[in-house]
């Protein structure tokens, strides 16, 4: 069988990002431009090079192309919703081989912090429609959807707090090797014990971090990597997977199904396999997702995940170091777009104290109603 | 019964009925649990909508059910997502899987235990609670 046609035909060639924390007085179109312009000159390349633009979060792509003065051959707007980095990678891969644009910028902004997002109350529908049944019994947060799928997986596999505890520490860890994390202070699964309970079993410790922040990618085509600023790091391999019937409610199966399809043609595509990768790249809004993800990409048995991520598994010189900056724990809740940009410089080698020795090869995955994962490489082979 | 019997404190959103959800909440409001039940293949759904998952067909009736059930997970909130909340709980937050309503879930509360004496595989029936608007909320009671 011959390789996948969509195998190593993109790459990331620019990467970009503002600081992240407090940012007040910055719309998400300053915080896009802003990571844009860092992307850019990341890749060696001007605006006027962009023949692409996915934005994500900046609410109109019609503002933001006006704004930069630019009109690109291809154009797509995602949902901000953090299931839609991974999701909007891909359309940018798939643009590229379908010769509708070479050089794609992927622009994402968040002012989540200034204005006050809680990711709970009125406004928040977790992505269904159906928040509005929730909120009377005071059921106003995606944290308390978590809470209540993790209270499931407790049940049925023994799976523990302490358990939960062991991916906060690691991913801070990796933060306090992140110059730009917000949260840099190590942490030990004591503290995290002691931390204060948001919606119980879920402490304080098990939270991402909402702040403001912006991030860009440049994605081309292959052929156009070769002569980048920056070693180019490619799309090898990519999936998706959905469990959109039933979404109302958190699912019964953790996501495992949507989320096994999504790794099994990203692995396929790839044509690697899950001993091969060098780190993970975990979506974290809260911990729990981080188990249910391992399980279903297949990293380790359905419901074994929290033994699995004990032990310093997940930490820097461990079998799999995942988040490396500190993941939406503790480097900022970028929506998965900062473990994407993480994974490039991992493979690029230009993360310092926290490199993985010899990066080639780099999982991404992020686990909700729709499902995705991708695979980068160093190399194109 | 009064509001002060309430099990959260007032101020939190009433249920905002949309079309999908109006015939639910009116069935409520007169203290009677009615499922969207397909007429064409006879599979409850719920939260409300406008087709059915099982066989796309758009008639329905709004089923009545026992109005038991079993705690399918729960959580115990502690922080104050709303500002409504601030300062009280901790409380429970239910999914309760119904009886005789195929895979219908609902979220909830159960009134009449502490936070955390809530297990999964509890039994629970349906307990009205009376709102300040003058309708009728569902919670739920230990069985
Ligand atoms: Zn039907």
């Amino acid at each position: 069988m011959g390789a996948h046609a969509m195998r190593n035909a993109a790459a990331v060639v620019g990467v970009g990002h503002t600081s992240f924390g407090r940012l007040p007085g910055q719309t998400p179109y300053d915080l896009g431009a802003w990571a844009l312009r860092e992307a850019l000159a990341d890749a060696g390349l001007k605006h006027t090079d962009i023949d692409g633009l996915i934005v994500s979060r900046v609410p109109d792509y019609q503002r933001f192309g006006e704004m930069l003065g630019i009109n690109p051959r291809y154009t797509a707007i995602t949902p901000g919703q953090g299931r839609m980095s991974g999701a909007s990678i891909q359309m940018a891969a798939m643009a590229i081989a379908a010769g509708m644009a070479n050089v794609v910028a992927l622009v994402y902004g968040n002012d989540g912090r200034s204005v006050g997002e809680k990711y709970g109350g009125e406004n928040d529908r977790y992505g269904g429609g159906d928040g509005g049944l929730w909120f009377p019994y005071g059921m106003t947060s995606p944290g308390a959807a978590h809470a209540i799928m993790f209270q499931r997986h407790a049940e049925l596999y023994g799976t523990t707090s302490e358990q939960m505890a062991a991916v906060s520490v690691a991913f801070r860890k990796h933060a306090s090797m992140t110059p730009h994390a917000v949260m840099r202070n190590p942490i030990t699964v004591e503290d995290h014990q002691n931390s204060r309970f948001i919606v119980e079993p879920l402490h304080l410790l098990d939270y991402c971090l909402i702040n403001d922040g912006g991030v860009a990618l440049i994605v081309t085509s292959a052929e156009r990597a070769r002569d980048m600023a920056k070693k180019p790091v490619y799309i090898r391999g990519f999936g998706q997977g959905t469990e959109l019937a039933g979404s109302n409610l958190p699912p019964d199966d953790f996501w495992h199904a949507p989320m096994a399809s999504a790794a099994k043609d990203c692995f396929r595509m790839a044509d690697v396999t899950h001993a091969d990768m060098d780190a993970l790249m975990v979506y974290d809004n809260f911990t729990p997702t981080v188990l249910f993800s391992l399980e279903g990409a297949g990293f380790c048995p359905i419901g074994e995940s929290g033994r699995w991520v004990q032990g310093g598994r997940l930490e820097l010189g461990g079998e799999f170091p995942t988040n490396t900056s500190g993941g939406h724990l503790s480097e900022s809740y970028m929506q998965g777009w900062a473990l994407n940009v993480e994974a490039v410089r991992q493979l690029r080698g230009e993360t310092g104290q926290r490199q993985v020795k010899d990066a080639k090869l780099v999982f991404y995955c992020c686990a909700a109603p729709l499902c995705t994962s991708i695979i980068y490489g160093s190399d194109a082979q | 019964m009064t509001a002060s019997s309430a099990y959260l404190p007032p101020g939190l959103p009433t249920p905002a009925a949309d079309l999908d959800d109006l015939g639910f909440w009116e069935h409520c409001n007169r203290r009677e649990l009615r499922i969207q039940r397909c007429s064409a293949c006879g599979h409850f759904r719920h939260t409300p909508m406008p087709t059915c998952p099982a066989c796309r067909s758009m008639d329905f009736t709004w089923a009545e059910v026992p109005g038991t059930g079993t705690v399918f997970s729960h959580t115990i909130a502690h922080h104050a997502t709303h500002p409504a909340l601030r300062g009280f709980g901790p409380y429970n937050i239910v999914v309760v899987l119904l009886d005789g309503a195929d895979d219908v879930r609902m979220v909830g509360n159960v009134v009449d235990v502490a936070a955390d004496e809530v297990h999964i595989g509890m039994k629970v029936v349906l307990h009205w609670e009376a709102t300040a608007e003058g309708g009728y909320l569902p919670r739920w009671r230990r069985a």
